[in-house]
């Protein structure tokens, strides 16, 4: 029997003689175990040594392979051709980023963003080193685990229509990620991270489309930890309102 | 450098409330004032009598006049977001007196009606 094969459409950019990106066909075995990025690679190897894109674990853990498949941001080392039989599979950069070349986009914006949320442990009394570690017992880590869980790989801003629409908006990972911080018992960060968190350009400006959740790959539901830090400010407006004079 | 806002908290307080109104409260009561009612079931909306003697308590005012403020201003927030991905958002403070303003203006009308009706 002839091998089975699946074509990929895959967006091509190169800077110096594209005015706008292309679109290249390219057609490989579908195997059954095969992910998109099994295929990016055998072309690669094999096709066209000149197709530019970012992967490094093949595990999603480290974040860097995610790419538009079909439309929908998704980790293409964790996406298998076989979902997509018979084909074809448009394999784009991640939408809503500008393209540096092929399927690499440029992540400037994000990493701007994500330091001015502070997503550290924050603390007002720093215990010297001798005092030992800060302890936790596990209901108190159970609160932000999940949230702690994101690998940055940015998918949900690829998702996000908000963030699409205006690029000034801090965004769902980093805003979950603020959270994050937030909800650690360890944590004494809240009001330092709340100039930017709090602002306009903050959660304010998310209006809960909730897609972002939809397509995170490790569950984190930044759309939900949004809705909560919208009501943690909410119920200390509140306070500053009945109670002025407390501090905050 | 951003800062807290002061007034999206009360606003979208507002929304929160709105929305759980509109989401449970508004459902029910076009249920029973709506259907049940009218088709003869034993709620106010049965005939104009049964419906004026329960708008006397000022409880059912204070209940009527909720039920139509709070969804005014999750509407109101709502549209004001939707204009501004519609490509408006430059008009940002506009949207804001336009949806917000008529949300008040709705407001105060339900308010003068309730308190003024006999
Ligand atoms: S929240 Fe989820 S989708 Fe967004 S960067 Fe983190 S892991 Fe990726
Ligand atoms: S290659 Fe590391 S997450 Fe996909």
């Amino acid at each position: 029997m002839p091998q089975e094969t699946i074509q990929l459409v895959v967006t091509r950019f190169h800077p110096d003689h594209d005015p706008v990106p292309r679109f290249q066909t390219y057609t490989v075995p579908l195997h059954e175990d095969w992910v998109v990025l099994d295929a990016l690679n055998y072309i690669k190897d094999t096709q066209d040594g000149t197709l530019s894109y970012r992967w490094s674990c093949r595990m999603g853990i480290c974040g860097s392979c995610g790419m538009n498949v079909n439309g929908t941001p998704r980790l293409t080392c964790a996406t298998f051709l076989r979902e997509y039989a018979p084909g074809p599979i448009r394999v784009e950069p991640l939408a809503n980023f500008p393209i540096i070349r092929d399927l690499v986009v440029d992540i400037t914006d994000f990493m701007e963003k994500l330091p001015r949320v502070q997503p550290w442990l924050v603390r007002q009394d720093e215990t010297p080193l001798t005092g030992g570690e800060y302890r936790q017992t596990p209901g108190e880590m159970e609160r932000y685990h999940q949230f702690s869980l994101c690998i940055n790989c940015m998918l949900c801003y690829a998702a996000c229509p908000v963030y699409g629409l205006h690029p000034e908006f801090i965004g769902p990972a980093a805003l979950a990620l603020a959270h994050r911080y937030n909800l650690d018992s360890r944590d004494q960060g809240r009001a330092a991270r709340q100039a930017e968190v709090y602002s306009e350009e903050g959660i304010w400006e998310c209006t809960f489309v909730g897609q972002c959740s939809v397509v995170c790959p490790k569950k984190v539901d930044p759309a939900g930890a949004i809705q909560q830090e919208k009501v943690s400010a909410a119920l200390d407006w509140l306070k500053s309102v009945v109670w002025p004079w407390g501090n905050r | 450098m951003a800062h807290a806002s002061r007034s999206e908290p009360f606003w979208w307080s507002l929304f929160a409330a709105g929305g759980v109104v509109a989401a449970f409260l508004v459902p029910i009561h076009v249920l029973l004032e709506g259907i049940v009612g009218p088709l003869g079931g034993p709620t106010p909306a049965a005939d104009y009598d049964r419906m004026h003697a329960w708008l006397a308590s000022p409880f059912t005012r204070v209940y009527l006049f909720v039920l139509i403020s709070l969804p005014l201003f999750h509407w109101a927030h709502r549209f004001r977001f939707t204009l501004a991905d519609l490509g408006l958002s430059r008009f940002g403070a506009w949207l804001a007196v336009l949806c917000y303003g008529a949300a008040i203006v709705g407001t105060a009308l339900a308010a003068w009606l309730l308190i003024t009706a006999p």
